[in-house]
């Protein structure tokens, strides 16, 4: 080699490292959590080049509260309160698939009555997690009318509620054997008035907000979800409907008393952000379409709760049931060893199998995008962290 | 892990895949596994060591379920042991050294495509772990309502799997959470790290039964 030829190679090699410098000067690490409002109680980082994201990394258990560990010291009645503490908005849900997995194993049989009044009061449920996200991703995406309308709405489906169980919040409503106390006088008029009601409301919010052309604009086409990958990272509820998938545990596998209501479900094929946010309100529609025929169809009386022996126990086992939540199916796999105490629970949460797509989808996207694919994920950093 | 499972998703707009590229350090877990270093050959799982009830009359055995536990035992035998078959729900039990390859089974030809979840639970009394995969299936409609129980065993003192992800990619976070509570680690897994406990958590995995709530 000449002289020439070495120099020239030399300074090729002192380029290119010139050039993977900037390389790693380019991008930026950004922090976003946990003390952003923005994301809830959830940390992730991004790294930006440019405009665009190249890098995601997740890193929940700000709000880890070890609710499995505590299962195993408590027995299954006991274990009610804290169980419904991740998700406090949808709290009838999370204790409605911990019930079947308990009823399961003790083998209770649940009196019909009761089987109605659960699935309401989880529609109920359903309805005010969902306006609560709702409000929530309207907010962050600039929508201010989004928050106000949603959050005062709530309020109404939360008096039901209160009326129904005594609690605004964390009702402790479902439990192994039925309901806590049977439906109060006058409810079934005042609920079907406030469905009515909804129903009106969710077509103003369609027309306001669903067919505003900025939210159209930052979400249509952004953050595509193919159906094969939904598949693959095994997501659930809305974002796996938004890929295009029919997929409900109401319909899949109907428990309780769901196999006797008439409904579909909904699901969207553009497997974009827009259709992962416009899933939910579908699912709310259908959901008002389904507390109709539960009132409609519950008989006049009956008992609302199965008796059970004061430390209820089962043989040896296990059980996996699931119900369909406002964030997808919700399972619980409990092991009894024969004691009045579970041996193992785990609770597996649509937010927990969701965070899978989150890194997925965010790489590729721009920066500016980013709080219309997070929320569109309909996630709860508190349920994810259990 | 072979070459031809897809970890990796497909990259957007050619850039580079978030979560499994970033392979990062071994854990520094206080447990005993990581000590040695060395694959042991997992204990066989005993029979009489479950709290689980063994059902396996072939006369009970419903329909459908024993259609899609026919074609398993045909092709590996012994190798599975069918722990039961309730409807909509199988449990089956297969050794560690064979679990990739009976889960690809499971998927290319049974039509079970994603895990829901993935459970460890702790059993100082036999000396194992039980790790247990929650499959279900989204492509087919008769399998809709099914939940296939796939279980393997590990010695608690020297807790290590293959993993499943080159088979179910949705398991990585759920076997990233089970490798922090109950300090089973992963082989090929791209992060066994911490997850969702505290960075300076300093004690056993919390899930083991000798861990304790303090004024418990």
């Amino acid at each position: 080699m000449s002289d020439q030829e070495e120099r020239i190679s030399e300074t090729t090699r002192l380029g290119l490292e010139i050039v993977k410098e900037a390389e790693e000067d380019r991008l930026m690490t950004l922090s976003v959590g946990p003390q952003h409002p923005g994301s809830g109680h959830f940390r992730f980082t991004v790294k930006v080049d440019g405009d665009y994201i190249v890098d995601c990394d997740p890193d929940p258990g700000y709000v880890h509260r070890g609710e499995e560990k505590m299962c195993e010291y408590r027995n299954f009645i006991q274990n009610i309160p804290h169980l419904e503490r991740p998700v406090i908005h949808d709290s009838s849900n999370i204790t409605y698939s911990y019930s079947l997995a308990v009823e399961e194993l003790v083998k209770i049989d649940v009196p019909r009555r009761a089987q109605f009044i659960r699935a309401i009061a989880s529609e109920l449920n359903r309805q005010i997690y969902t306006l609560y996200w709702l409000a929530i991703y309207g907010i962050f995406l600039g929508h201010s009318t989004m928050f106000m309308w949603p959050t005062g709405d709530r309020e109404l489906i939360i008096d039901l509620m209160e009326a129904l169980t005594g609690a605004r919040v964390t009702h402790a409503y479902n439990i192994p054997g039925g309901v806590r106390n049977d439906i109060p006088y006058g409810f079934k008029d005042r609920c079907l008035r406030q469905v009515s009601y909804f129903e009106k409301r969710l077509k103003e919010y369609e027309d306001i907000f669903y067919n505003n052309p900025l939210l159209r604009q930052r979400t249509e086409g952004v953050a595509i979800l193919t159906k094969e990958d939904a598949i693959k990272l095994g997501v659930t509820g809305s974002v796996l409907r938004a890929s295009g998938i029919p997929y409900d545990i109401r319909k899949a596998e109907p428990y309780d008393i769901y196999d006797e209501i008439d409904f579909n479900v909904q699901y969207m094929k553009t497997c974009d952000s827009f259709a992962r946010a416009y899933v939910p309100l579908l699912d709310m529609r259908e959901s008002c379409h389904i507390i109709r025929q539960l009132l409609d169809k519950m008989p006049e009386s009956g008992e609302v709760r199965a008796k059970l022996q004061p430390n209820p126990k089962g043989p040896p086992g296990e059980a996996y049931r699931r119900v369909e939540s406002g964030r997808g199916a919700l399972g619980y796999y409990i092991v009894s060893d024969g004691t009045p105490r579970p041996y193992r629970v785990k609770i597996s949460v649509g937010s927990f199998r969701n965070l899978l797509a989150l890194p997925h989808l965010l790489v590729g996207s721009k920066l500016g995008d980013m709080p219309s694919v997070y929320w569109s994920l309909n996630y709860w950093p508190v349920e994810a962290d259990r | 892990m072979s070459k031809s499972d897809d970890l990796s998703l497909g990259n957007i707009k050619g850039k580079p895949s978030p979560t499994v590229a970033s392979n990062k350090a071994l854990p520094s877990i206080s447990t005993k596994q990581g000590e040695t270093g060395s694959v042991a050959a997992p204990p066989k799982p005993s029979s009489n060591n479950t709290s689980v009830q063994v059902k396996s009359e072939e006369a009970e055995l419903p329909q459908f379920e024993k259609g899609i536990i026919d074609s398993l035992v045909s092709k590996y035998g012994d190798s599975i042991k069918i722990i039961y078959v309730k409807p909509d729900r199988i449990k089956i039990e297969v050794p560690s050294k064979d679990i990739v390859e009976i889960a690809r089974h499971i998927r290319d030809e049974s039509g079970f495509d994603h895990a829901e979840s993935v459970s460890a639970t702790d059993y100082p009394k036999t000396g194992d772990i039980e790790v247990i995969y929650h499959l279900g299936s989204y492509t087919r409609d008769d399998l809709s309502s099914h939940i296939l129980s796939l279980s393997t065993r590990t010695d608690r003192n020297n807790a290590r799997l293959p993993s499943l992800i080159g088979v179910f990619r949705s398991v990585e976070y759920h076997e990233r959470e089970s490798f922090e509570m109950v300090g089973v680690y992963f082989d090929n897994h791209p992060r066994n790290d911490r997850f969702l406990l505290p960075e300076d958590w300093a004690d056993i995995p919390p899930l083991r039964k000798e861990f304790r709530i303090k004024g418990r």
